[in-house]
This record gives C-alpha cells, sequence and structure tokens, in this order.
C-alpha cells in the first residue's frame, strides 16, 4: 500500500438537513441496487403474484362469486376482486424480504455499517422502511401493469389514488418485518416466520375471499381476520384502487404502521432493545 | 491524559502498581483520543466485562491484547455503540458515545472482525455507500473514493463486485472505507486474522503509517502478539477485565518478564502465549 493518503481536513460529517438527505438517498439507493442485482427476487417478485392471479384466480372464477360489495358497484369477476390483496401480498413479501436481509446484514456483519453510522438510529430504520417501501411500490405497479394487460380492469383513477395506501401498507408491513427481524436470531429460525407469521396473516384475511364469505364459513375464522392488520392493508388498498374512502382501515393501518415502527426503534436501540442483552446480537 | 500507559488516573495508577509498575509521564495538556472509564457489560448473568479503564492517546497506536473471549469485541461494540453502555463512560475526541453518539461517531472509523462489506455491490459502491451514511455529498464522495483506492493500491478493481476480492483485498477495501470520512481515531478488531503474512504485513503498515504521518490515534485489538512493536502501548484484557497497561516496555518490566510473550503468559497464565504467535 502506498503512503498514508493526506487529510484534507474539509470532509466532515453532516448531520445537516442536506446531510440527513444524503443518508437517506444513500440507503434507498443500496436497498435498490441489492434489488436490482438479485434478479432472482426481482422476477420472483412479479411471478408469485401473476401465478395467483392467472392460476389461481382461474380456478376460483367460477366457483367464487362475489356480489357487489364496497367499494365495488357492480358484480365483479373474481380476479378483479382478487388484486388489491395481491398488491398487498408483494408488499408483505417484500418487506419480510426485506427484514429477512436484515437478519442475514446482521449475520454477516454489514449491520454494523448502517448502525455506526453518525446520524440516529431512528432515521437510520426509518430510511431503511422507506427504501424497502419505495421498491416494493415499484413492483406493485409493475404488478398492476400485467394485471391490466391479463385484462383486469382498473380504474384509470386508481392508478393514482392507490399510491398514498401502497405508501402506508408497504411502511406498516415494512415495520412490522423489521420488529419479527429484530426477534429473529438466525437465518435459519425465519422458516418459522413464514410458516407461523406470513401464511396464517395472508390467508386469515380478506385478500383473497371477502369476509363475509368467512363470516359464513367460520365465525372463529372471521373474527381472527378482523383482528389481523393484514386485513385493513388489503381493503385500504381496494378502497383507493376503486377512489373510494375506508375509514376504519385507514385508522387500523396508521395505527399498526406507528405502533411496529416504534418497536423496530425500540427493539434496535443500543440503551433499550433487546440487543445488547445477547453477545453477537449486533452483528 | 496523563498516562502513556493508556488509562484513566486511578486505574493506570492501580494497573500498574498490580503488575509492579509506575505510572507514565503526565500530559495533562493533551486529551486522549478515546477513554474508556470504568466500562462493565454484562450478557444477562455472564459478565463480559469488568470495570475496564483505558485511554488511547491522540496520534498514538495502541494495542488491545486479549485471548478469545476476553471482552474485545464486546469493548468494541460499546465503543461504537452497537450497544448501550450501561456502567461507566466511554469518549471519543470529547464527546460521551451515550450522550453525543454523532458527534463521537463521525470521529471513528472502524473495521470489525467479521467482514462487512456488502458482496452484491462494486468496491466503489460500497465505499459510497458508507459516505452517504456519513451525509457526504456525491462529488467529494467520489473524489473521496477514488483517492482512497489509490491509497490501498485496489483503484484498479473499484467496479468489481466485492465477492470477487480475496480476504485481504477486502480488508483493504474496509481500511479504505473506514478512511471515507477521515475519522480522527480507528479502531480495528482483529483486522488480520485470517490473512496470509504478506497481507497481514501490508495491512498492520499501513495502519501504522496512518498513526504516524495523519496523526490519528488507533486501538488495535488482537491476539496477535507478533503485532506489537517497541513504543506501543499495550493494554492485556483477559476474562473482561485490563490486568496491564502502559508502554510496551513498561508492561513487560511490570510483570516481571523479558519479551511481551513471558509477560502475557505471566498476566494471564495462559500457557499457550509461549506457543506459536499467538497467545
Amino acid at each position: 500500500m502506498s503512503a498514508a493518503l493526506a487529510m484534507t481536513g474539509v470532509i466532515r460529517h453532516r448531520r445537516t438537513a442536506r446531510g440527513y438527505l444524503i443518508c437517506m438517498r444513500g440507503v434507498m439507493w443500496r436497498e435498490a441496487l441489492r434489488f436490482v442485482h438479485q434478479r432472482g427476487r426481482l422476477i420472483s417478485a412479479l411471478v408469485r403474484p401473476l401465478v395467483w392471479l392467472v392460476i389461481f384466480a382461474a380456478g376460483w372464477r367460477e366457483v367464487l362469486g362475489v356480489s357487489i360489495m364496497p367499494p365495488y358497484h357492480t358484480y365483479i369477476l373474481y380476479s378483479t376482486y382478487v388484486v388489491p390483496g395481491l398488491l398487498a401480498m408483494v408488499q408483505f413479501f417484500y418487506g419480510m424480504q426485506s427484514s429477512l436481509s436484515m437478519v442475514y446484514d446482521r449475520e454477516m456483519g454489514s449491520m454494523r455499517v448502517l448502525l455506526v453510522s453518525p446520524f440516529p438510529r431512528w432515521f437510520l430504520l426509518v430510511s431503511r422502511l422507506t427504501a424497502s417501501t419505495v421498491i416494493s411500490i415499484f413492483q406493485c405497479y409493475a404488478f398492476m401493469l400485467l394485471a391490466w394487460l391479463w385484462g383486469v380492469d382498473i380504474p384509470d383513477a386508481g392508478w393514482i389514488t392507490v399510491l398514498p395506501a401502497l405508501m402506508l401498507g408497504g411502511f406498516m408491513l415494512g415495520a412490522m418485518g423489521m420488529l419479527l427481524s429484530s426477534m429473529v436470531r438466525q437465518l435459519e429460525n425465519f422458516a418459522g416466520v413464514m410458516n407461523f407469521v406470513i401464511f396464517p396473516m395472508f390467508f386469515a384475511s380478506s385478500a383473497l375471499y371477502p369476509l363475509w364469505q368467512v363470516q359464513q364459513s367460520s365465525p372463529i375464522l372471521y373474527q381472527a381476520c378482523l383482528l389481523n392488520p393484514f386485513t385493513y392493508a388489503v381493503e385500504l388498498t381496494r378502497f383507493c384502487l376503486y377512489s373510494a374512502f375506508d375509514p376504519l382501515a385507514l385508522a387500523v393501518v396508521a395505527g399498526c404502521t406507528i405502533v411496529f415502527t416504534a418497536g423496530a426503534i425500540l427493539a434496535y436501540d443500543p440503551a433499550r432493545g433487546v440487543m445488547a442483552r445477547r453477545p453477537g446480537a449486533a452483528a | 491524559m496523563p498516562q502513556a500507559a493508556g488509562m484513566t488516573p486511578p486505574q493506570a495508577a492501580g494497573a500498574m502498581a498490580a503488575a509492579g509498575g509506575a505510572p507514565a509521564p503526565a500530559s495533562p495538556a493533551v486529551p486522549p483520543a478515546l477513554s474508556v472509564e470504568a466500562v462493565s457489560h454484562s450478557y444477562g448473568e455472564r459478565r463480559a466485562l469488568i470495570d475496564v479503564s483505558l485511554t488511547v492517546p491522540r496520534g498514538g497506536f495502541t494495542a488491545l491484547l486479549g485471548l478469545n473471549g476476553a471482552g474485545k469485541t464486546t469493548l468494541f461494540s460499546l465503543i461504537t455503540r452497537l450497544f448501550d453502555t450501561r456502567h461507566g463512560r466511554i469518549v471519543v475526541q470529547g464527546h460521551d458515545v451515550s450522550r453525543q453518539p454523532g458527534a463521537a461517531l463521525a470521529e471513528l472509523g472502524v473495521v470489525f472482525q467479521a467482514r462487512t462489506l456488502d458482496l452484491d455491490l462494486s468496491v466503489r459502491d460500497n465505499l459510497l455507500y458508507h459516505a452517504a451514511l456519513h451525509g457526504m455529498p456525491g462529488r467529494a464522495a467520489r473524489a473521496r473514493a477514488a483517492a482512497v483506492l489509490n491509497e490501498v493500491g485496489l483503484a484498479d478493481r473499484a467496479r468489481d463486485k466485492a465477492r470477487q476480492l480475496s480476504g485481504g483485498q477486502m480488508r483493504r477495501i474496509e481500511i479504505a472505507r473506514m478512511l471515507m470520512h477521515e475519522p480522527t481515531m480507528l479502531v480495528l478488531d482483529e483486522p488480520t486474522v485470517g490473512l496470509d503474512v504478506a497481507s497481514k504485513a501490508a495491512i498492520i503498515d499501513h495502519v501504522r503509517s496512518l498513526s504516524r504521518t495523519r496523526g490519528v490515534a488507533v486501538l488495535w485489538a488482537t491476539h496477535l502478539l507478533d503485532e506489537v512493536e517497541p513504543g506501543d502501548h499495550v493494554v492485556v484484557l483477559h476474562q473482561g477485565k485490563v490486568l496491564a497497561s502502559g508502554e510496551l516496555s513498561q508492561v513487560v518490566a511490570a510483570a516481571g518478564a523479558t519479551d511481551l510473550r513471558s509477560a502475557f503468559r505471566t498476566l494471564t497464565g495462559a500457557r499457550q502465549a509461549a506457543e506459536g504467535d499467538s497467545p
């Protein structure tokens, strides 16, 4: 290695508003680069909901009749019904993938690079959440385009009005994943999260079938669906896609976003979180 | 800080007395780059650090010696605020790590024991990501990345994915990354573990040159005694406690030994110290 580099003395840490913006942009840029470089993730993110739409929805089309229910003003095909649920599913899986990569980063040590930044830890975590939300929104729009090409009717205004729901829903699901990642110690344990969190939450929701149908078949499952925050993310997306408003869904998603984000920040806080109580936890 | 021994006054006096030596000459006008004051840390019932105190003088090279499990990595996690300091205090360039974490972390350049490069990103992108985490604007970051890559002799690998590098090259990139934001205090946790002799020598020579020419302070954790040179400050950490601290010759003399290996064995009772080049 050559002789020591001369210090310029001009580059110092800048915790100004511009510095914060640079930091957040850097976190988002890194998340985007990783997503683009891992082509398998990119492809599976689109193929997964398409499989549901093209195969599952086609199979159920004649079995499940969806009657008129808000926000729909007429009878709809099952493929139309299932699109908002699949949008939420895209965000749900990406949020979980992002949290999985946090566990991976922690195991590999690269999480430390983020956590020793001079910016406040809450800001770093929110930046990471924002990054995963933005990427999941891109995936959602890519899926909406494919669904539209497949023949699903998406209202023109819905392309715009769904955006706030995708932002809030993506943030909630990402924050939930981040909170889970703080509890998962090893990468192998993430299979448990898939089995005990992701699948039950996805199936016990209004993503695949209307709640009134669930209520008719199983009142207990119906109650579980009502207690499931994912149900409200799906409904918020559904209503916004049709330029309608569901105040209950908005309140639940907003409330859960705050609770999950605060929980994740607390869990990764070196002073109060669980990280400092076990050796190697911050690795 | 008054002690070249690298400790707070009461701790240094105690440790040197315990080791049978005298405190180093005082230089009260210059505060230390790093001050660890009576720090303890536990994982549940297990105590990883017990009342640890040490200082790293500005512009000095301090070797933190300890066997595996001595508490070095826990101490690094506290210095870098991965863990919170619950008992005691850690000050970096005058900034309390618990109370002013941003200012303290801005002064720190860190190389962790585990490899922390993002393997899916290019070398250059790894550096730019680090720069962004320190709020460095793009143009300055790009110029700085080119300069530090040139510095570590890997400018031609800038566009390669990190996973294409050898272990020694990854370490050099981590050192380049650490220098991106021009830190004044470098902390390196066993940076040469797993490297071949040539890579090991290149890395330690480089960090020593940084200390000499830039005046940055260095805390170098290792269990390899041959990485210590005459004139270095040495802190011996064993089972979570500081057993001795001071300039190398003082620590050796205080232990009643003729060389560092014997001194380390005397202090820690580690029989393997005499075997091979690790304690």
